[in-house]
């Protein structure tokens, strides 16, 4: 389980590094989201997957699943959904103002 | 307890909430964000003593021991950079108060800027990775909306990049922290030091930690500072000031804490690397700095430099240049601070950028021009001020451990500093004057004041540097000695 999750990582992380790497403004911050997608599955990935069992340190517990992992990506998830919106919306006020998304078009402007 | 450790954090967030809900008395908030800067200097000093005397300080989150909980630690360097934190934000908004537009002061500028404080100093004080990242996405996110205030259309384009770099480093530091997680199974600080120890930094730790060079790298400013320049060039004065003391500062202190503390160990690999970028950024910095006319580039490329300066002090890794790291970077926070309002009142004052527009400012406005030759000499390291002390404790760290090409670089690149400062200086304010006396725009004392308390500073943090001495060789110790660190929080309890 492990092994395919970290594959389904590698290609989240493949298709992030496309999208950022194109001109389109709307891209590259779908690209950031998707690359927060996968940061997050690696987080909890690393925490280790269905053991089956409660997220407690009994006394006796055989098993148990560790729940930092998913403290971490609900903390991350959060922050994530948060900057993902005010990278939209400064995309908006900058394609209001510019009229192009083209991210070539934004290079080596000189001041109004 | 040492509940007080947490203040510098939790007051600058408290005032920040306040302050949202007085949003349209302007006089209150100028008064409590005044009122709030001096409560938590008090705080940080209380602090910064009460470490001298009982040793580092901490407070477990909720009563959980480490390693299980998330908890603040104080040493010396982390309050050191939190009182200096507290000094230069009070006076910046000050500065704020005669600068700033009237509609930005209700659309929560002062909310934003103690947001942004917070996240500074929670980066400073904890001891736990996570909490970082916390941190640094409180501190960015406040920045992002300091950065876009005002709205001018290059602002939004160069503000566009700045977010997204830092949205895309945020990530990296995240995919980071969960290999660290995954690799040695813990977040606090002090206990991955010990576990890092534990089974060796083989090549898989040293490649994330790596990682972390690159994320940190990309919030200092270290090598990969192409978003730098641009983005800190549109915001307001008073704004980039703030960016340029502030938000590489804590970038360059993830990066002490990251690699004294817990990548200590396979030096060749990750401080060589450290070394080779700080060098090419004081090369990129240096040319860049002669390469422009706009004082405000100027000025972001000085801010680049002296990032290859300071690492250049962890690259070398011994006590001395540890201590000297910590001198320049503490006068770097006040001088760069002072810089940029130098530079922001003279856009001000001419309604020009490019100098060799300006000339002859010293005529009009001589406590301007005497400050800004007091900034040239203090970058430049010439006693009695500032930048001399850690100059000389740098040089001395670099000959003890015999690396002379970054000794080369350093100072080589001071003289790059003194020479792209004097061409503002002869081009601004010798010369005839531009200005004649009906079209002189008067300088507000508010503007004058703030600016005149940064150059106290440097000359006082300059004469004064034996006052200073203790606490930055107790932060030098801490941080050559990880042991010291790990007992305080850890306490035999691993």
């Amino acid at each position: 389980m492990e092994t395919l999750i970290s594959i389904l990582v590698g290609i989240l992380v493949t298709v992030a590094v496309y999208l950022l790497l194109s001109r389109n403004l709307i891209r590259v911050i779908l690209g950031t989201a998707v690359l927060s997608h996968a940061a997050h599955l690696l987080l909890i990935t690393m925490g280790g997957l269905k053991k089956g069992s409660a997220p407690l340190l009994g006394e006796g517990a055989e098993s148990y699943t560790d729940a930092l992992p998913q403290a971490l990506i609900l903390t991350a998830i959060v922050i994530s959904f948060a900057v993902t919106a005010l990278l939209l919306v400064l995309a908006y006020r900058t394609y209001k103002k510019t009229a192009t998304d083209d991210l070539q078009a934004l290079r080596g402007f000189e001041d109004e | 307890m040492n509940n007080i450790i947490v203040m510098p954090m939790i007051i600058p967030l408290v005032t920040g909430i306040i302050l949202v809900f007085l949003r349209h008395y302007v006089k209150t908030q100028r008064v409590l964000s005044i009122v709030s800067s001096i409560l938590t200097l008090v705080a940080s000093l209380v602090v910064l003593n009460q470490i001298q005397q009982d040793g580092i300080l901490r407070l477990d989150f909720g009563g959980w021991l480490p390693p299980y909980g998330i908890l603040f630690v104080a040493d010396s360097f982390s309050m050191l950079l939190v009182t200096t934190t507290s000094i230069v934000t009070g006076i910046l908004l000050i500065y704020a108060f005669s600068s700033i537009e009237k509609q930005f002061e209700h659309t929560f500028f002062y909310p934003f800027v103690f947001f942004l404080v917070a996240g500074v100093n929670g980066s400073f004080l904890t001891g736990d990775l996570f909490n970082l990242f916390v941190c640094f996405e409180v501190m960015l996110l406040s920045s992002y909306v300091l950065i876009t205030m005002g709205g001018r259309k290059l602002q939004l384009i160069e503000s566009m990049k700045y977010v997204t770099i830092n949205v895309l480093s945020s990530w990296f530091f995240l995919i980071g922290i969960a290999y660290l997680y995954g690799a040695v199974g813990t977040l606090n600080m002090a206990h991955l030091s010990v576990r890092v120890a534990e089974v060796g930094q083989g090549p898989i730790l040293t490649v994330i930690s790596l990682m972390f060079l690159i994320v940190f790298s990309l919030k200092a400013g270290l090598l990969l500072y192409f978003w730098l320049p641009g983005s800190y060039s549109v915001p307001q004065t008073v704004v980039a000031a703030l960016f340029g003391a502030l938000l590489t500062k804590v970038g360059i202190y993830a990066m002490f804490r990251v690699f004294t503390l817990i990548f200590y160990h396979d030096t060749i690999i990750t401080h060589n690397v450290i070394g080779v970028m700080a060098i090419l950024t004081m090369i990129g910095g240096s040319i860049g700095a002669i390469a422009y006319n706009d004082i405000r580039k100027i000025i972001a490329y000085n801010v680049v430099i002296a990032v290859g300066f300071i690492l250049a002090g962890l690259a070398m890794s011994s006590e001395t240049a540890f201590q000297g790291a910590i001198y320049y970077l503490i006068h770097d926070m006040v001088v760069k601070a002072l810089l940029f309002l130098l530079g922001g009142t003279m856009i001000y004052l001419t309604g020009k950028a490019k100098i060799e527009e300006m000339s002859g400012l010293i005529r009009n406005y001589p406590i301007l021009g005497w400050l800004f030759f007091i900034t040239m000499l203090s970058l430049a390291g010439i006693p009695p001020l500032s930048g001399f002390i850690g100059k000389v404790y740098i040089g001395q760290g670099a000959i003890e451990t015999g690396s002379f090409i970054l000794l080369t670089t350093a100072f080589l690149s001071g003289i790059f500093v003194l020479y792209s400062l004097l061409r503002i200086f002869l081009n601004c304010f010798w010369g005839e004057t531009i200005i004649n006396e009906d079209e002189d725009i008067p300088l507000k004392k508010g503007m004058l004041v703030p600016c005149v308390l940064f150059g106290i500073m440097t000359i006082a943090i300059g004469i004064g540097v034996e006052g200073l001495a203790p606490y930055v060789s107790d932060a030098a110790r801490t941080l050559m000695n990880p042991e010291i660190y790990i007992d305080a929080v850890l306490q035999g309890n691993r």
